[in-house]
């Protein structure tokens, strides 16, 4: 690949308005970037209102995104990003999963497996690199 | 049946991953003593105080371990404990008058240490990482510790080692939803893998956390990521001369009774086992005497939903003559519970 990137030329949306919701919105509220693109996961489409589901009453929220391409292997990096960002913006009683949307991804069960697994996910942001680039993605202020 | 918070202890200022009574505390009129590890890389001593019966922490064991403390196991004797982190050491502490002093510091992992435990006798430690191996240590006078085998057979991070009560077999579990039972069958550290409990053998489908056997050995009991606690067992738990090794096998699965992911299970000698969950709560099962021939073996006994504020990542009965439970969660905290009949 010439430019390097794992996907060089990422077809980009535009942002929907945001409905009002009572549920938490902490991924609507502010743009998580792509680790790669100078865009938001949502112009991206790899994330989606409808994607979050939340169960108020379960105290439960489910996130599914959609990597760029099949073969991204930035998708854990992508899902360890709205994790941290779930931990840091919701009250901790709200119990998290996150996956990749069925069949949009080549390796789905074993990065499902490796985002749900809360020993792997705190060793994760012990090493500074990967906290450096979960950190990155996550600043307010990326463009 | 009641299951009563005698205790919630403060003191940790990030998730508790594990903890471990002292062996050698709660009988003859020696107080209950346990360790705790943490996320905020500090193990800390907790104390019960005989007239309050309620516990202090005694002493904080810092600045040794760089990052998360994910596991501790007092030896048999309970005079020295080991700690594994996450900065892929383990380290060896000894109480000398009251203060704890790193005596040794293991290296060898490539990564994460995951667990720590100790065999019967106290003359073996194993240790098992992400990088997919379990070590076996032998320790040797001075504070030496010696790796006599380095066990390759899992394919992906070992979450728990565990040795039999009586035996020198040694059990791992693992993310790649295995367990594995390894022997010395010959006389000259020769650590084989013996058997694999995995999916084929009714085992489970996702990660393996935990393990945990019964007080004559001769049950064992697992939990999962596929939200089922599964019991195990085996005809003979004695390595026969000759080298034969007599098969564990599965005996029952215990499914619907937590809906998020099952991180501990612990044994009580007197029959009770214990499951704390990523569903904030603690379930308590016991041997179903009229259970139907080919039905469930064990039942349930007690649940208690909101055990803690957050996850519970570790439960464990005391020693002592009558046991309580102590169980350690996301929340930072510990809590101490007795169960009332």
């Amino acid at each position: 690949m010439v430019s390097g990137l794992i996907n060089a030329n990422p077809i980009i949306y535009e942002k929907k308005e945001r409905r009002t919701r009572t549920a938490p919105t902490a991924i609507q509220d502010e743009d998580i970037k792509d680790p790669e693109h100078p865009y938001s996961l949502e112009e991206l489409k790899v994330i989606t209102e409808e994607a979050v589901e939340v169960d108020d009453q379960r105290n439960y929220v489910r996130i599914t995104f959609t990597p760029t391409v099949e073969h991204c292997s930035m998708a854990t990096i992508i899902g360890l990003c709205l994790r941290v960002k779930l931990m840091r913006s919701l009250p901790s009683r709200y119990k998290v999963d996150i996956r990749v949307a069925p069949g949009s991804h080549a390796t789905e069960a074993a990065v499902n497996k490796q985002l749900n697994d809360k020993e792997r996910v705190a060793a994760a942001l012990e090493n500074p690199n990967l906290l450096d680039m979960v950190d990155e993605c996550l600043a307010p202020s990326y463009y | 049946m009641e299951l009563k918070e005698i205790q919630r202890l403060e003191g940790h200022t990030d998730r508790v991953w594990s903890l471990d009574w002292n062996p050698a505390t709660g009988h003859d009129g020696i107080p209950l003593v346990f360790a705790s590890c943490s996320g905020d890389k500090t193990v800390r001593i907790w104390e019960q105080n005989l007239s309050s019966g309620l516990w202090a922490c005694k002493a904080v064991l810092e600045e040794t371990h760089t990052r998360t403390v994910r596991s501790c196991a007092w030896s048999p004797s309970g005079k020295i404990l080991a700690t594994g982190s996450f900065d892929a050491t383990t380290a060896i502490w000894e109480n000398v008058g009251g203060d704890f002093e790193c005596v040794s510091t293991l290296e060898g992992h490539e990564n994460e240490v995951k667990s720590v435990c100790w065999n019967a006798s106290g003359t073996l430690l194993a240790t098992c990482s992400r990088d997919k191996s379990v070590w076996i240590w032998e320790v040797l006078p001075g504070n030496e510790f010696e790796c006599v085998s380095v066990l390759q057979g899992h394919a992906q991070d070992v979450k728990m080692v565990k040795w039999h009560p009586t035996e020198d077999i040694l059990f791992s579990c693992s993310y790649d939803n295995n367990i594995k039972v390894w022997a010395d069958e010959g006389d000259s550290d020769d650590w084989q893998c013996v058997q694999t409990l995995g999916e084929p053998n009714n085992g489970h489908t996702s990660t393996v956390w935990a393990l945990s056997f019964n007080a004559s050995g001769d049950k064992m009991v697992s939990c999962s990521d596929d939200l089922t606690v599964k019991v195990w067992g085996t005809e003979n738990t004695e390595i026969q001369s000759g080298g034969g090794f007599a098969p564990w096998r599965h005996l029952c699965t215990l499914t619907g009774y937590h809906d998020r992911t099952i991180f501990s299970v612990h044994w009580s000698r007197e029959g009770i086992f214990a499951s704390g969950a990523a569903d904030d709560a603690i379930r308590l099962f016991v041997d179903d005497n009229e259970s139907q021939v080919d039905g469930p073996l064990y039942k349930l006994l007690l649940k208690k939903e909101k055990a803690h504020d957050m996850e519970v990542n570790f439960v464990q009965w005391s020693p002592g003559e009558k046991p309580l439970l102590a169980s350690a969660s996301d929340d930072g905290t510990i809590k101490v519970w007795e169960l009332i009949s």
